[in-house]
């Protein structure tokens, strides 16, 4: 066992203990950014002027009418801005744009006295454009071959011959919708300017070392100039990674240009159309299977609905890649992505990050082909299952792979999954107008960024003089707990109690150049800087413990408030030792540092060990489904999930159980709708706001609902043995889209091969239903075929580059990060 | 009129004055720039339910009931008078009211952004009159209801705790962080109020009076009348004034669409709009009782009502909305008015020349348009009675609760032996206006109750209006599901025959 992850007898870590700001919470006392304004004299607001085209340029843009409405102060426009005019890190997210690249595209903003002075004044700015052709939907892309970014290719062995060899080789083709984050909290910033210029701005961002950067970038000042805090966010998801740093720095532009402080925040339907969402894919693939249903190969290429701009889509591409795989062992394969460009928000994160996608792929592969072959799709799931030794498409070795197969069993048994199955059986033979059906579906998740650079974090720790404790460290709050178990990380390396220890709000001036929030690795990588720099500390405290005891400096142990030796009688309390220390002028803080050792990537070759290990879970879902409708519901959900050694039990489960009815959010009801018609309206989303863009409800959670977490899973060399649980889980909620699948089938004869359309909302599952009875219905995506050497997917252009990150080569150019 | 004195609402306990605030400012972004930042805003439409809050408003006999509301949509201005109560005055950190102590031990909260208002519907459901806990036998049903055979009559969601909570208090509330297991279980495990709670103790008093209010701002004039005639001099003088009862269309309207008004007539109130009578040919019901009061105070006396009440929005609009607002904005995707169709109500109609009465099939000339005068208002519908013994309403949404309709199919049949005496129906979302499905009641009327009928009939229905394709169904799934409509009655009303029909 690592020193990183063995873990004390009883410590903090690992105690089952409620979210650090609950008390807060409850009582709406806890603060979020929009909630500062009111507290600051003198504030501005600021109000977007959005255009009504899918692309378009600007012809003419005349403010001076809004200067007129009572309360508004400026305009801020592109002429204003004296560093880049861009929001993005790759340029190509032009702040004030020239040309409207996507249907509510703010081209320039409003600063009043009131929200509704800036309201009225962007309603009176005047903008000429000229509409230009636009392109809306990723089948449009590909056919105009509209692309951006690299076009990355995995590529194992040789996919043409050994579907040459195949006993059965199927093609096929998905449209998977992409996804509105609908944090609670919509994007907001604060932004202040100090007598010497030095800007402050509060925002609500997963990334405040980005939001820096671009703000630095924008107002052309030194990142030095300008601190970002994020007391906490009310939700993020991967929406508040990229997409905050425009915001902030239209706020901060705003400050610097009135001497006043500026407040953004955007509205529900400001969020939803101008900010970027889970990426839609389309998907071809053909896939090979021996007669005994084991994989033998995929074919498939992904394009990604990438909208205006690039933003993250490159690795958001390349995780969706890595993920095809899922669980799977598949001997060769050839996934080639490419990143359509649309005039549509530019879509980005969003918890899983690619990996949902590419993973929801194979899942349609096996849920199509199974009836097919005429196997279990269970059973055809668990056949294909990594076995210890083999190797990612990638070239990963996968380790833990049996933690798969104790997932599963676990939910086959505490689900009572075989009686269930009877019990369909019977109720299915039973009931004509409703079906029911039982589907399960595993999880294999990477851990790591894919950019290997962000695999670092810091963290300060203080002890004062009284021994109270005060954490800062780069990552952010969003809901996630990070900021309780990085409490409980403290206080176990510490060896004193959680009620000494405090957590301050992330701010760059205390942890600079940090990673984004983001990846499931907030405890991982800032766990382990928290953990280095409480360390640094007791190393400088043992001294004086040894003194003072007199015992030998290795023999100090620190636990439970006090220090001693391991079974000793003799104790000093860490308060009265602290002070000691201070009066024996010993440093009582310190910078903690970690940076993920033994990754290996190679983007443009897509080759190498991106992850530090692999999330394993395990779900499986019942529902019922309505054939009058289409409707259904969620009867039963059992999951296994593998978080290593809970850090705080609580927490994980709460991911767990969050993350699942995301997912299943994702695959069922949440329904992005752009106007794809040749009017005025095309590129406008139609499902814009909370009451046409449906989340998941009360009514949509699984009416039981039963969360284990693996046992005995530690995790050498990760904090405290644990394991990152932000993302994976959500990927289980594929259960739920295989389940409706299967209940469809449950219409039609034995053997029904059921294609559904994602989202499967009740639509969506009615002409399922309706296809499988063999009653026709809308065709939705292109049918199964079944025999040859299949349809070949389209191959991506000879001359496509390949990724090639600047992180990458930046990182080759000094040898560092390797 | 004669407006009371400085505008003022209490909240938490504490007055705090109105003046400055603009009659178009809601509820929500009053509170917040009064430093009561607890609520918040996470949609601006009634969707969410993060600016929940809890008013004062008269409960069943002359007592008090905590009712949660969406803050976003009511104007502050409404508040005149009221008592509030946020999830800052409920409790503090050091002293958590037992809904919060619930939420914050069970992982209730993640972000916590939604928190705020979850404790406020919560708290509500808390407080509910005539909340108890399930004595043992319904308690065992409630136990088993993951068994087989409990479940098939349970909603899900919408269960209810051994403590009595109804789920439902919490369907306008959402959150996208836990998944809502931890906020069930902490629903489930609330006790009764303490004897010494202050808030419990309100109960037994008198609500607020409705006090006549005048705020004048920016934008315009917010009149509360003090009575019925009041309205409708206000009404006659300035037959472009907007009226407002629950705001659960108007709050929307004003957040999202910018709508403004020089003049709003705050209906809510009105004693004269408020009442429910229960007659021998006529149940009669006041236009601006919350749909929540409706529901409570029929009982289940209109079981097609009932039917609908749980399809139609959340509990939190509920407590708002009303049927002279569903009535005003006339939307061909509301509920009600499917259902009133099918149960022949009339519409009574009341301005300055008195009441007149006018069938709600004859009530609708087209799009939002209807035969109301400027200077009348809507006084309450009356749906006459008997009423039919078979009645259901299906509503085709994407999500189970809190949608808008899709297509809604409200019937009301008159089976006696196994005839078809006389059948009623009443479509939404087909048409530019709800509409009598009056072809497939000519196909029913007179025919035996049988699949042939049946399936004929549905042939009948599904031609009937022209449905539209929009982001929230095709216009062939409306035409499809208009179809299944009669054979799932008739598999509902025959259960028998599910497994060979
Ligand atoms: C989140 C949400 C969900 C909803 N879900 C549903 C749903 O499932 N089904 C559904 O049908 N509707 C739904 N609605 C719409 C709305 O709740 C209903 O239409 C409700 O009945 C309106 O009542 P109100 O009192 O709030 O109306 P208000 O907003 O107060 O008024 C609406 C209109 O009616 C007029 N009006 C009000 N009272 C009278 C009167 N007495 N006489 C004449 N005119 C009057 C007003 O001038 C105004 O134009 C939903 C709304 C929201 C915000
Ligand atoms: S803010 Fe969402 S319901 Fe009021
Ligand atoms: S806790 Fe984040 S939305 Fe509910």
């Amino acid at each position: 066992m690592t020193p990183l992850s063995s873990r004390p007898a009883s410590s903090p870590v690992g105690q089952s203990i409620p979210h650090e700001s609950a008390a807060l919470h409850v009582t709406g006392r806890a603060l979020y950014t929009d909630d500062l304004w009111v507290r600051t004299h003198g504030v501005l607001h600021a109000h977007p002027v959005q255009a009504p085209h899918a692309h378009a340029l600007v012809t003419r843009l005349h403010t001076a009418p809004a200067l007129e409405v009572p309360g508004v102060v400026r305009v801020l426009t592109a002429d204003d801005v004296p560093g880049v005019n861009d929001a993005g890190a790759k340029l190509d997210e032009p702040l004030f744009p020239s040309e409207v690249m996507f249907f509510g595209h703010a081209v320039c903003w409003v600063l009043g006295e009131s929200l509704e002075a800036a309201r009225l004044g962007a309603l009176a700015v005047e903008v000429d454009y000229e509409p230009l052709p636009s392109i809306v939907t990723v089948r449009q892309a590909i056919e105009a071959e509209s692309f951006q970014g690299g076009q990355p290719r995995l590529e194992r062995g040789d996919v043409d011959a050994r579907l040459a060899a195949a006993a059965h080789v199927f093609s096929g083709e998905l449209d998977l919708a992409g996804q509105e984050h609908f944090y609670l909290e919509t994007q907001c910033a604060l932004a202040h300017v100090d007598e010497a210029g030095q800007v402050f701005v509060q925002s609500s961002t997963q990334h405040p070392t980005e939001t820096q950067d671009i703000v630095a970038h924008v107002l052309g000042l030194a990142s030095h100039a300008v601190t970002v805090q994020c007391l906490r966010m009310g939700g993020g998801f991967g929406g508040k990674e990229m997409q905050p740093h425009g915001y902030a720095a239209v706020a901060a532009l705003g400050a610097t240009l009135t001497g006043r402080p500026v407040r953004l925040r955007l509205t529900r339907s400001q969020d939803i159309t101008m900010t970027g969402k889970r990426h839609g894919f389309h998907a071809q693939w053909r896939a090979g299977f021996d007669e005994a249903g084991h994989l033998l190969a995929l074919d498939a290429t992904l394009t990604s609905d990438g909208g205006w701009s690039l933003d993250l889509s490159e690795p958001v591409l390349a995780r969706a890649l890595c993920h095809v795989d899922n669980a799977y062992w598949i001997p060769d394969v050839r996934v080639n992505g490419r990143i359509a460009k649309t005039h549509k928000t530019s879509q980005t994160a969003f918890r899983g990050f690619g990996g949902p996608q590419g993973m929801l792929v194979v899942e349609d592969v096996l849920g199509r082909c199974a009836p097919r072959l005429g196997i279990d799709p269970s059973e055809l799931r668990r056949v294909n299952f990594y076995r210890a030794g083999q190797q990612t498409p990638y070239g990963q070795t996968v380790r833990h792979p049996e933690r798969a197969v104790t997932c599963w069993e676990q939910v086959l048994t505490d689900g009572g999954v075989a009686a269930r199955a009877a019990q369909i059986a019977s109720f299915n033979a039973a009931h004509v107008h409703t079906k029911r059906a039982l589907a399960l579906t595993p999880v294999k998740f990477g851990i790591s960024f894919n950019f290997t650079a962000f695999n670092q974090a810091g963290a300060l720790v203080h002890v004062y003089k009284d021994g109270s404790v005060l954490v800062n460290h780069g990552g952010t709050e969003m809901g996630q707990g990070l900021h309780t178990k990085m409490l409980q990380v403290a206080a176990t390396t510490l060896g004193v109690p959680l009620s000494s220890v405090r957590l301050a709000p992330t701010r760059t001036d205390k942890v600079p150049n940090t990673s984004a929030t983001a990846a499931s690795s907030g405890a991982d990588l800032n766990g382990a800087a928290v953990k280095d720099a409480c360390e640094q500390i007791l190393d400088r405290l043992r001294p004086v413990a040894s003194e003072r005891l007199g015992v030998p400096v290795d023999a100090v142990v620190f636990a439970g408030g006090t220090v001693g030796v391991t079974g000793g009688e003799q104790v000093v309390a860490w308060g009265d030792l602290v002070s000691q220390a201070y009066y024996q002028r010993v440093q009582l803080w310190a910078a903690g540092f970690y940076r993920t050792e033994g990754l290996h990537w190679d983007s443009t070759r897509m080759h190498g060990s991106p992850f530090k290990y692999f999330s394993y879970g395990a779900a499986a879902t019942e529902v019922e489904v309505d054939g009058f409708t289409g409707a259904y519901r969620l009867r039963r959900v059992d999951i296994v999930h593998d978080v290593g050694d809970s850090l705080s039990a609580l927490v994980d489960i709460g991911q767990i159980e969050g993350g699942f009815v995301q997912g299943a959010g994702w695959l069922t009801l949440e329904d992005l709708r752009w106007d794809e018609s040749h009017t005025p309206a095309r590129g406008r989303l139609a499902t814009a706001s909370a009451s046409t863009y449906k989340l998941p409800s009360f009514s949509e959670m699984p009416e039981v609902f039963n969360v284990a977490l693996l046992e005995r899973a530690h995790e050498d060399g990760v904090v405290y043995g644990s394991k990152a649980v932000g993302e994976p889980p959500l990927m289980l909620a594929i259960s739920v889209r295989e389940a409706l699948r299967q209940a469809a089938a449950a219409f039609g004869p034995p053997g029904t091969s059921v294609e559904l359309a994602s989202p499967a909302t009740p639509e969506a599952v009615f002409w399922a239903v309706r296809r499988a009875r063999g009653d026709g219905g809308l065709p939705q995506t292109a049918p199964l075929v079944e025999g040859g050497l299949g349809v070949v997917p389209e191959q991506p252009d000879a001359t496509a580059r390949p990724l090639h990150p600047r992180s990458e080569q930046l990182a080759r150019q000094t040898g560092a990060g390797d | 009129m004669t407006p009371g004195l400085r505008p003022e609402v209490t909240v938490n306990g504490v007055g705090i004055g109105l003046d400055g605030t603009d009659p178009a400012t809601t509820a929500l972004d009053w509170l917040r720039s009064r430093g009561l930042t607890g609520a918040k805003e996470g949609c601006a439409e009634g969707e969410c339910g993060a600016c929940a809050v809890m008013v004062a408003r008269p409960g069943a006999d002359s007592g008090t009931e905590w009712t949660a509301l969406n803050s976003c949509l009511v104007p502050a201005a409404s508040l005149d008078g009221q008592e509030v109560v946020t999830a800052e005055g409920l409790g503090t950190p050091e002293r958590l009211h037992p809904v919060q102590r619930e939420l914050a031990r069970r992982g209730g909260s993640q972000c916590g952004f939604c928190t705020p208002g979850f404790v406020c519907s919560m708290a509500a459901e808390y407080y509910r009159d005539g909340r108890q806990p399930l004595d043992e036998s319904a308690r065992d049903v409630a136990d088993d209801a993951v068994d087989d055979a409990a479940d098939e009559a349970r909603e899900p969601g919408h269960g209810c705790g051994a403590n009595g909570f109804e789920l439902e208090a919490l369907s306008g509330n959402l959150c996208r962080c836990t998944g809502y297991r931890p906020i069930r279980d902490a629903a489930f495990a609330l006790p009764e109020p303490a004897a010494d709670d202050p808030l419990a103790a309100r109960r037994t008093e008198a609500p607020p009076r409705a006090a006549a209010t005048l705020l004048e701002g920016d934008s315009g004039r917010y009149v509360r009348p003090v009575d019925l005639a009041d309205a409708i001099a206000l009404l006659g003088e300035h037959p472009g004034a907007v009226l407002v009862a629950g705001s659960t269309d108007w709050g929307v309207e004003v957040n999202l669409r910018g709508a403004r008004a020089a003049l709003v007539i705050g209906l809510d109130r009105l004693a004269e709009l408020r009442a429910l009578s229960v007659g021998n040919d006529v149940i009669e019901i006041g236009a601006a009782l919350s749909l929540t009061e409706v529901e409570r105070g029929l009982a289940g006396r209109i079981p097609l009502l009932d039917k609908l009440f749980p399809q139609f929005a959340s509990r939190l609009i509920r407590n708002g909305a009303t049927i002279g607002g569903n009535l005003g904005t006339g939307s061909p995707i509301g509920d009600l008015l499917p259902a009133l169709l099918a149960l022949e109500a009339d519409v009574v109609l009341t301005g300055p020349r008195g009441d007149r009465e006018v069938a709600v099939a004859d009530y609708f000339t087209g799009y939002r348009r209807s035969v109301r005068r400027p200077d009348e208002l809507v006084r309450a519908v009356r749906v006459p009675v008997p009423l039919a013994p078979v009645t259901a309403f299906h509503k085709i949404a994407k999500r189970r609760y809190d949608d808008i309709s899709s297509v809604a199919v409200a019937f009301a049949l008159d089976i006696d032996g196994d005839v078809v005496r006389r059948a009623r129906i009443g479509l939404g979302g087909v048409a530019a206006t709800s509409v009598r499905a009056r072809q497939t009641e000519a196909a029913l009327e007179g025919r035996p109750w049988t699949v042939e009928t049946v399936h004929a009939a549905a042939d009948v229905l599904q031609g009937e209006g022209t449905p539209l394709d929009d982001h929230r169904a095709s216009a062939a799934y409306r035409r499809a599901v208009l179809g299944t409509s009669l054979p799932r009655l008739y598999a509902e009303t025959s259960p028998r025959q599910e497994a060979s029909a």
